[in-house]
């Protein structure tokens, strides 16, 4: 298995939308490469016949009528964002200049 | 007014059905308790006083109508800041939420509301539930009542030591990894995690969805079993949640008895890494369902071993996903919208601001796990891993109506001792942890004071998924036989705070 080197915690942040500050990436690096030497071990059953199981429960599609139901008012569903615009959430811009 | 918070829930409700005395009587003590305590044990992250007592006086109303109540009507409870409240902040105990207040209940919240319980607060807890110690707070940790210096058990230490601070009856707490046996074992509680899917996870917030359990905590089995009736049934809103009838807890609960019964020891349970005192108390547990008419059987589950390293894969894994709701844009914390940024840039500093280091190690490694490349080495043999346990579990109960096992393989730690050594950390969950991959069902009820600390131990219950009621058939008669000989409650002997 391969240690986790600083470049690959910089890269894992970015994936994951973290703007990690240079010492916590030194410090996650030794961390997490500490984390995964020791659940590596999971992959010694990997070979075997073994069926994942994802959920202790055999999930279903649960469906309900199509029906139109009370639910949140759009001041309610707008309550708690960090800005607002025209019964709309406002949002930093998405696509860049170019 | 001082021996209201001595009282089990039981007890109370009963006595305010009787007319004995007023639920604004009863939620003006806890109060007053809390007050009084709070700030030495920091259990509690919001304390609700004019919503509890509005609810206490809706109770109170309702009796002088001589309408019927709720078997826990008028009672107090603390409430794991995991479930939305309606007008009530809500925080995960993470920066990211401070000061959301959240627009609607939780399904577990509107049950608790519509059984008249009262709720006094929301109580402190790791960030995001992860975590083993109530240290991972963004707000603080928690003191256990035992001994202030040392951790109330996580992640829902509040819950825990509210009630082991007579701060609160009943709380709720929910159990990924063992957050409420674990807690409820270091705190000489009883804490109960539900088979999956018995409790409504709507408006709880998700930290691994196929693992996370809502439960009761309590400071007796019955109360326990009380609080399991109202909470626990179908929820149309959570399409993981159960479409069968709740198992009869309560009563289970009133009528303890072992004998009979097959119990199994977990062989793999116990060992290495042990505390002595520990391992004695757990011995003469069982050495009492012996004494109470149980066969006992030793079970081995060969591949508990594996149980821990395939939970810290599959947790952060689901982690890493549901916490990317966390975004800046629709609730909660944003950082660094200053017009020049974009949606992407905020995202990633609004998280890096707001949290803590635990939830980000384990977003981390939940993406490393998750990535391509590596996905079927650790992910996918995770997952072989739950299979495997699940089988284990099958096979025992082949064999034993119940298993049995220390809850924790050490009594509650220092605060701060294993703060900056996560392997160290997450091995406070080894013995809970089997029951979340598989699903089933498990309690923790108090067993003794460990003879080298004086600090409480917890013997762990487990019962095949959907058969919580031997779980309470169990603990009720373990608790009697252990309140018999020690001639009162364990948690009498807690110094008083």
């Amino acid at each position: 298995m391969p240690g986790i080197t600083r470049e690959e915690v910089a890269h894992l942040a970015r994936l994951a939308r973290l703007e990690l500050k240079d010492e916590e990436l030194d410090h996650f690096a030794g961390q997490l490469d500490d984390i995964i030497g020791a659940v590596a071990r999971v992959s010694e059953v990997a070979d075997q016949d073994v069926p994942p199981t994802s959920h202790p429960l055999p999930l279903t599609n649960v469906m309900r009528p199509d029906v139109v139901r009370p639910s949140l008012t759009p001041e309610q569903a707008l309550s708690g964002a960090p800005a607002q615009e025209q019964q709309r959430f406002k949002v930093p811009q998405i696509l860049g200049e170019e | 007014m001082a021996d209201l918070i001595k009282l089990t829930a039981a007890e109370i409700a009963a006595k305010i059905a009787a007319g004995e005395v007023t639920a604004v009587e009863v939620t003006e003590a806890h109060l007053a308790r809390i007050e009084a305590v709070d700030e030495k044990v920091h259990a509690f992250l919001h304390v609700d006083r004019e919503g509890a007592l509005a609810q206490a006086r809706a109770v109170d109303a309702k009796r002088e109508r001589g309408e019927k109540l709720g078997p826990l009507a008028g009672v107090p409870l603390a409430l794991k800041d995991i479930f939305t409240t309606e007008g009530v902040p809500t925080t995960v105990g993470s920066k990211i939420l401070e000061g959301w207040l959240p627009p609607y209940d939780a399904t577990l919240t509107k049950k608790l509301k519509a059984a008249d319980v009262v709720i006094l607060g929301k109580t402190n807890m790791d960030e995001f539930a992860m975590g083993s110690s109530t240290e991972n707070s963004a707000y603080g940790p928690t003191g256990n009542p035992w001994d202030l210096t040392r951790i109330p058990g996580g992640s829902g230490g509040g819950s825990s030591a509210a009630l082991a601070a007579y701060e609160a009856p009943l709380a709720i707490g929910t159990d990924t990894g063992g957050s409420i046996r674990q807690p409820a074992a270091v705190t000489g509680t009883v804490g109960v995690k539900p088979t999956y899917g018995a409790v409504s996870r709507y408006g709880m917030v998700a930290f691994s969805s196929s693992l996370d359990q809502g439960g009761p905590c309590a400071r007796t089995v019955l109360d326990a079993a009380l609080l399991h009736e109202v909470i626990a049934g179908h929820d149309e809103l959570d399409s993981t949640s159960i479409d069968a009838p709740v198992p009869p807890v309560v009563e289970a609960a009133r009528n303890g008895d072992v004998k009979g019964m097959r119990i199994g020891v977990v062989k793999e349970f116990s060992g290495e890494g042990y505390q002595a005192g520990v391992m004695q108390r757990f011995n003469e547990s069982v050495e009492l369902l012996r004494e109470l008419g149980a066969e006992i059987v030793e079970i081995s589950c060969p591949s508990f071993d594996m149980a821990l390293a395939a939970y810290y894969l599959i947790a952060p894994s689901e982690c890493s996903s549901n916490l990317a709701r966390f975004d800046a844009m629709r609730y909660g914390l944003r950082v660094g919208d200053d017009g020049t940024r974009s949606a992407e840039d905020v995202t990633a500093l609004t998280r890096e601001a707001g949290f803590g280091p635990e939830v980000k190690r384990r977003v981390m490694l939940g993406t490393y796990a998750l990535s391509s490349g590596y996905y079927d080495a650790y992910y996918g043999s995770a997952q072989k891993v739950r299979t495997l346990i699940t089988r284990d579990f099958e096979k025992a109960f082949e064999q034993v109506d119940v298993l049995v096992s220390p809850t924790t393989p050490t009594t509650a730690f220092p605060i701060g001792e294993r703060a900056d050594d996560p392997m160290a950390m997450y091995l406070a969950d080894l013995c809970t942890i089997p029951t979340n991959l598989a699903g089933n069902a498990a309690m923790s009820l108090p067993c003794g004071l460990a003879p080298e600390d004086g600090l409480p131990v917890g013997l762990q219950i487990i019962a095949p998924a959907m058969a919580d009621d031997r779980l309470y058939k169990v603990g009720a008669a373990v608790e009697a036989a252990f309140t018999a000989r020690w001639g009162h409650p364990l948690l009498e002997e807690a110094p008083s705070l």
